[in-house]
């Protein structure tokens, strides 16, 4: 016999409990693998933001949309090696449910500008030279079954009316983080029927996509933008695309600070669950303690074997836990509207910290019966009444 | 014969908050190598406590106390836990058998401490399991056993490791008259065929007969001794 099996066998003596425990921490896990799943949700974009591009938009607020003029002044500046726009378009696809990025682009620069939106040449090609063509991404044409060739009629709000496009190209998306949820067609082609349709909003554009040669020097040509515009009707703000969906994040802070918060609380409870099972564990074997110290043990084995007892609990919850958030987490993403979250699945730091944290409850669970079992004399473990 | 047990003007107290509690005062007691001592005494005299302070497992307040040839009273708690580990062997009331390990596996326990190969371990389990009766019993829980095998299993324990002293605290106390017979009947061979030398305390007339001597403890003092 070796001293695993003595813990394996403590573990296991009062099996509904540790059943009950574990299953405990396996939820718990599960809760929190979940919740910090839909946090890296959230800040998917953020991740997913290139380095080397800037956004310039209206300086008072995102809603506000700058003139197409401004292009041409922005691509003199030294430092920047292309100039790219977009408008949010919203609309409607089938319901108001169906939720995903539109946003009309400018077909020439957008998608060097934005490499790992991956679309094959040719459809590229047919998308520049159509109009009413667009481009949606993979999850899009999965989702909805769509193929190239297809027809897709939005429902305009921003821009009333009906606007019907045929799918050009499917773009992959290059990394994981990467949103394969957009649909972009022709800025022009919503520009032309501004010119005619709603006279005094044509040649604006919602945001500038400004790629620089060296992203160190990010913040000296963001001021050099503003500058350039600076008590103009239209001033700008110009910051690093990061910084742009951080932004544009935060409106709900809050929301993803509480589950943040809440995500921690579940692993305090887990702490509280296990830690009691402990206690009970250790008080319980107050005299057994006492015996084995008697016939020899030291402290360090008394040590050993609550801790093991914790870790091997804490471990085998963690874990299937773990396990379970997988395809759990699979299933909510096939259950949640996909554009909300554009990638929805655990990530490696997710991971991490659900199995640091399932480590360290099972360290902090056994501090308190380890601190009993060594402070209790031999003599007063015998006289112990559990 | 020498005397493997060496007491000398030892006293015991314990402190409730600021209160000093007596139990022992100034015990001086020589117990000799293969002696089969027994310590009687009404409820409170100290006698568990003498027992306790032999075996290592308390610590006088004042006097010296030498044990097979040891100091104990100067010995670190790690060091004094191997020292009982190697020489003294246990005997509780109510057997104290962890109830999750078969009987073999309680045997063994005390030799998780040693560096014993698999085999010699195996060997020494079921010598003691052997000697005890229960050879036959190895892969019996606790629970499966009667009160009077758990406490043979419980003195197989307590000689695996072949202790030169055996302590053991009131052994029959728990258990019905034919047991307690034959924990005694094993307690005197112990003593007599392997040379164990024993300190027994005991509320037991019957058990005290088995004793080469016999010493009475009343209020912390030793108030009468003498060979039965």
């Amino acid at each position: 016999m070796k001293i695993f099996k003595l813990i394996f066998k403590n573990a296991l003596r009062h099996k509904l409990r540790t059943t009950l425990t574990i299953l405990g921490i396996s939820i718990a896990v599960i809760a929190f693998g979940l919740l910090r799943t839909v946090v890296t949700g959230w800040y998917v974009g953020v991740d997913a933001a290139s380095a080397n591009r800037l956004i310039t938009r209206q300086a008072v607020s995102f809603i506000f949309p700058l003139p197409l003029s401004y292009k041409a002044q922005i691509e003199k500046i030294q430092g920047v090696t292309e100039v790219s726009y977009a408008n949010w378009f919203g609309g409607v696809y089938k319901d108001k449910s169906q939720f995903f990025s539109r946003m009309a682009v400018d077909p020439e620069t957008y998608f060097d500008i934005v490499p790992e939106f991956v679309v094959p040449s040719q459809e590229l090609e047919n998308f520049k030279k159509e109009r009413n063509s667009c481009i949606i991404g993979a999850d899009i044409a999965k989702l909805y079954k769509l193929k190239v060739g297809d027809q897709m009629s939005l429902e305009g709000d921003i821009y009333p009316g009906m606007w019907d496009f045929v799918i050009a190209g499917i773009y992959q998306p290059k990394f994981k983080t990467t949103d394969a949820m957009q649909m972009l067609f022709h800025w022009d082609y919503v520009n032309e029927r501004m010119k005619v349709e709603m006279p005094g909003r044509e040649n604006q554009v919602g945001w500038y996509v400004v790629q620089v040669g060296d992203p160190s020097k990010s913040a000296q040509i963001s001021s050099q933008i503003d500058a350039l515009f600076k008590n103009s009707p239209d001033e700008t703000k110009t910051e690093t695309e990061r910084a742009f969906t951080q932004g544009f994040i935060s409106a709900y802070g809050s929301i993803i600070t509480s589950m943040n918060v809440m995500s921690w609380a579940i692993v305090g409870i887990i702490l509280l669950v296990l830690g009691n099972t402990m206690v009970m564990a250790a008080r319980e074997r107050t005299r057994e303690y006492a015996v084995l110290k008697t016939l020899g043990f030291s402290a360090k084995h008394i040590v050993g074997l609550i801790f093991g007892e914790s870790m091997f609990i804490s471990c085998l919850g963690g874990g299937i836990g773990l396990l379970l958030t997988f395809p759990i987490v699979a299933g909510f993403a096939q259950v949640i509207p996909k554009g909300i979250f554009p990638v929805f699945q655990i990530e490696t730091i997710t991971v991490v910290l659900s199995v640091g944290a399932a480590l360290l409850i099972g360290v902090l669970a056994s501090i308190f019966p380890i601190q009993r079992a060594l402070s209790t004399k031999i003599v007063d473990g015998f006289r112990f009444v559990g | 014969m020498s005397e493997i047990i060496q007491i000398k003007n030892v006293s015991k107290s314990y402190w409730r908050n600021s209160l000093e509690i007596p139990v022992l005062h100034n015990i001086t007691l020589g117990v000799e190598e293969g002696e089969f001592l027994v310590l009687m005494g009404p409820s409170g005299s100290g006698k568990t406590t003498l027992l306790n302070l032999i075996a290592g497992i308390d610590r006088p307040s004042r006097g010296e106390l030498s044990v097979a040839g040891t100091d104990i009273a100067k010995l670190g708690e790690s060091a004094l836990a191997k020292w009982r580990s190697s020489n003294v062997g246990f005997v509780f009331q109510f057997y104290n058998l962890l109830p999750v390990l078969t009987a073999y596996e309680n045997v063994e326990l005390p030799l998780l401490l040693t560096k014993l190969s698999k085999s010699e371990k195996k060997k020494h389990v079921e010598t003691a399991l052997n000697i005890v009766g229960l050879g036959d019993r190895m892969k019996h829980y606790p629970k499966q056993l009667s009160g009077g095998q758990e406490q043979r299993v419980a003195i197989a324990r307590a000689i695996v490791t072949d202790p030169v002293i055996l302590v053991a605290d009131e052994p029959t106390g728990d258990l019905d008259k034919n047991s307690a017979q034959e924990i005694l009947t094993l307690m005197e061979r112990l003593n007599k065929e392997f040379k164990k030398t024993i300190v027994m305390v005991t509320h037991d007339q019957h058990a005290a007969e088995r004793a080469s001597r016999l010493l009475h403890l009343d209020k912390g003092d030793l108030s009468a001794n003498g060979k039965v």
